[in-house]
């Protein structure tokens, strides 16, 4: 009896005199398994499980109900082939070039111009983010229904200033529907870049710029020859986000034209739905997201390393 | 920025005040905002006039109603069950935004803080699947949750929410964990708090705006979804609001004053949970985007 509680009072002593930090380092693996736990399982099950899943299943026939037979690449093949997809990546070229340079270019002239007020800049941010913070799906009811052939830009350029013929019907033509709904999204999406460039704008140090005027270079020169090439990190970084987002916009399309009229403005994700929840052709339908998985990675890889190479200044 | 030196040319009478007069640049960035927020208004402007309009009134395009009426608000809030639908979404967003939180906050600070075994290999396949597109895992999603009997049930809404937003907001409570000095945490180990008693009673205190506003980003994620919601609800009841927006304008094609009266019920919410945490949102929407 002795014997056994001076043991433990050796112990405790030893233990008191070795550093703290190891007394808890050895319940470390366990404390931070119950940390992650309930995270990492709900993650493995819910979205990694689905991942792999929706590869496998890209490599499939798929059968909703009874055996699916396995069918190597063909879903693969079968986009590189289907014209529709090429029509879906000629409108997410078009939708990404019209859309993403000028919420760039805007997204900068608002920051810069916020820069420069002092008074209400918090309301003027206010109303310039309230855009980004609209759902998708009632913005593109709104425009929608401004470009309706009885809605207000018809009436203001076609009647009043008879620019348009006042009876177009934006959204029934890949010509003049892509432009409308790229037009949405500079409308919804500038708020965001502004916001990035308002942040990046507070971290270029006032000397930079105080210097170059007391060297004597005037506002304008100061914004173009100092501030906006500091920003170019970001506006790459802006770009990339914008043209990921780009290729993956789908709300916008599905409710203002459905793809329609006969797939003339589908995009990429746009199709696949249609191919997943209309046809429950979800083997084909997994290989297109796959494939614009792949596509989306290759360019922001591209641009990624176009930041690397022009970072440094 | 130097935004309170005058213009060049006035360098010599410095002495003066500066504030006696806008100078002309400053002027016409005011003019230029003003105008760009103006064209920003318009569609919502013309949304809220439109929702003003009786039915027979829609199309004609003035911009300012001849009759203005709330009926349309009246109607849209007491027909079809609106009212229901407003709380589902509720109750789906708010539930989903809590879990989030919990979830991701005690794994944050895991990865912020301790160390074990597979903890970059878990933390990069978390990166790696942010850059994939979302609408990749709608198929298997839609199969599991098929298999799991959640379809059609605002469970599967949840269980499906969560899992998509904890990368991204571990990913973004990670970074402020590691920007809380170590200092505090070891003070409180040297006063002998254990791991959990440090993390609950020192950090978790001290990371209450970082929570916050991850909690607010994912309720509105959330409160806007549309695309699942749209996929595994079929029941009338069960509607979330984007969804049921988007039937109701199926359904009264020609009554775009209820359609946006109803919109814009659904984004008054947002917009007062915006502007009362404003600016909580545009340090995240910075510290999110920034680092990427």
């Amino acid at each position: 009896m002795t014997r056994y509680s001076l043991a433990t009072k050796v112990r405790r002593a030893a233990r008191l005199r070795r550093p703290r930090v190891s007394a808890w380092k050895r319940g470390e693996y366990l404390a931070a398994a119950l940390f992650i736990a309930p995270g990492l399982i709900w993650f493995l099950g819910f979205m990694l499980y689905p991942l792999v899943y929706s590869f496998w299943m890209s490599l499939h026939d798929w059968k909703i109900r009874g055996p699916s037979e396995f069918v190597g690449l063909a879903n693969y093949a079968r986009v590189f082939t289907d014209n529709i997809n090429l029509i879906a990546l000629r409108n997410t070229i078009v939708y990404a070039l019209l859309s993403v340079p000028a919420q760039i270019v805007l997204g900068l002239l608002i920051a810069l111009g916020l820069e420069q007020v002092s008074r209400g800049k918090v309301v003027l941010r206010l109303i310039y983010y309230l855009p980004v913070i609209s759902s998708w799906v009632v913005v593109s009811l709104m425009f929608m229904f401004l470009f309706n052939s009885e809605g207000l830009f018809n009436y203001v350029f076609g009647d009043i200033l008879g620019l348009v013929n006042p009876n177009t019907a934006w959204l029934n033509r890949a010509s003049t529907a892509l432009p409308v709904i790229a037009l949405l999204g500079v409308w919804k999406g500038m708020g965001w870049s502004m916001l990035i460039y308002l942040a990046a704008l507070q971290s270029i140090p006032a000397e930079l710029t105080e210097a170059a005027r007391v060297d004597g270079a005037n506002r304008g020169q100061v914004t173009r020859f100092v501030t906006v090439p500091l920003l170019k990190p970001t506006t790459l970084f802006i770009a990339v986000m914008l043209t990921i987002g780009a290729f993956q916009s789908f709300i916008q399309f599905y409710i203002m034209t459905g793809g329609g009229p006969v797939h003339q403005t589908e995009v990429f994700l746009s199709y696949m739905y249609t191919q997943a929840f209309n046809f429950l052709d979800f083997g084909y339908a997994s290989a297109i997201a796959w494939v614009l998985a792949v596509l989306i990675l290759a360019i922001s890889l591209m641009q990624f390393r176009l930041i690397k190479s022009t970072y440094e200044y | 920025m130097s935004t309170e030196s005058p213009t060049p040319s006035s360098g010599s009478t410095d002495s003066r005040p500066r504030r006696r007069r806008l100078p002309t640049w400053r002027l016409l960035v005011y003019i230029g905002l003003g105008l760009g927020v103006l064209v920003m208004m318009i569609p919502f402007l013309y949304t809220i006039s439109t929702a003003l309009k009786s039915n027979a009134f829609v199309f004609t395009p003035e911009f300012f109603p001849r009759n203005p009426t709330l009926e349309n608000f009246q109607t849209a809030w007491n027909s079809n069950n609106f009212q229901r639908y407003f709380l589902n979404s509720l109750k789906v967003a708010t539930l989903s935004s809590l879990l989030t939180v919990v979830v991701a906050t005690t794994q944050a600070y895991a990865f912020a803080r301790m160390q074990f075994p597979g903890k970059n290999l878990i933390f990069n396949t978390y990166l790696i699947t942010m850059m994939i597109p979302g609408m990749l895992f709608i198929i298997p999603q839609f199969l599991q949750a098929r298999e799991l009997g959640l379809l059609n049930s605002h469970l599967g809404l949840i269980v499906f929410y969560v899992v998509g937003s904890i990368p991204f907001q571990t990913f973004l409570l990670r970074g402020f964990f590691e920007s809380i000095p170590r200092a505090v945490e070891e003070a409180a180990y040297v006063d002998g708090a254990g791991r959990f008693t440090t993390f609950a009673r020192v950090v978790l205190p001290l990371a209450g705006p970082a929570v916050g506003t991850s909690m607010i980003f994912s309720f509105l994620g959330n409160w806007d979804e549309f695309t699942w919601a749209l996929t595994i609800i079929n029941d009338t009841s069960l509607r979330t609001l984007p969804i049921a927006l988007r039937l109701f304008q199926g359904q009264h094609a020609s009554q775009w004053g209820l359609v946006f009266a109803a919109s814009l019920i659904a984004i008054v919410p947002v917009i007062i949970v915006f502007i009362i945490f404003q600016r909580s949102f545009v340090k995240g929407v910075a510290a999110g985007g920034v680092k990427g």
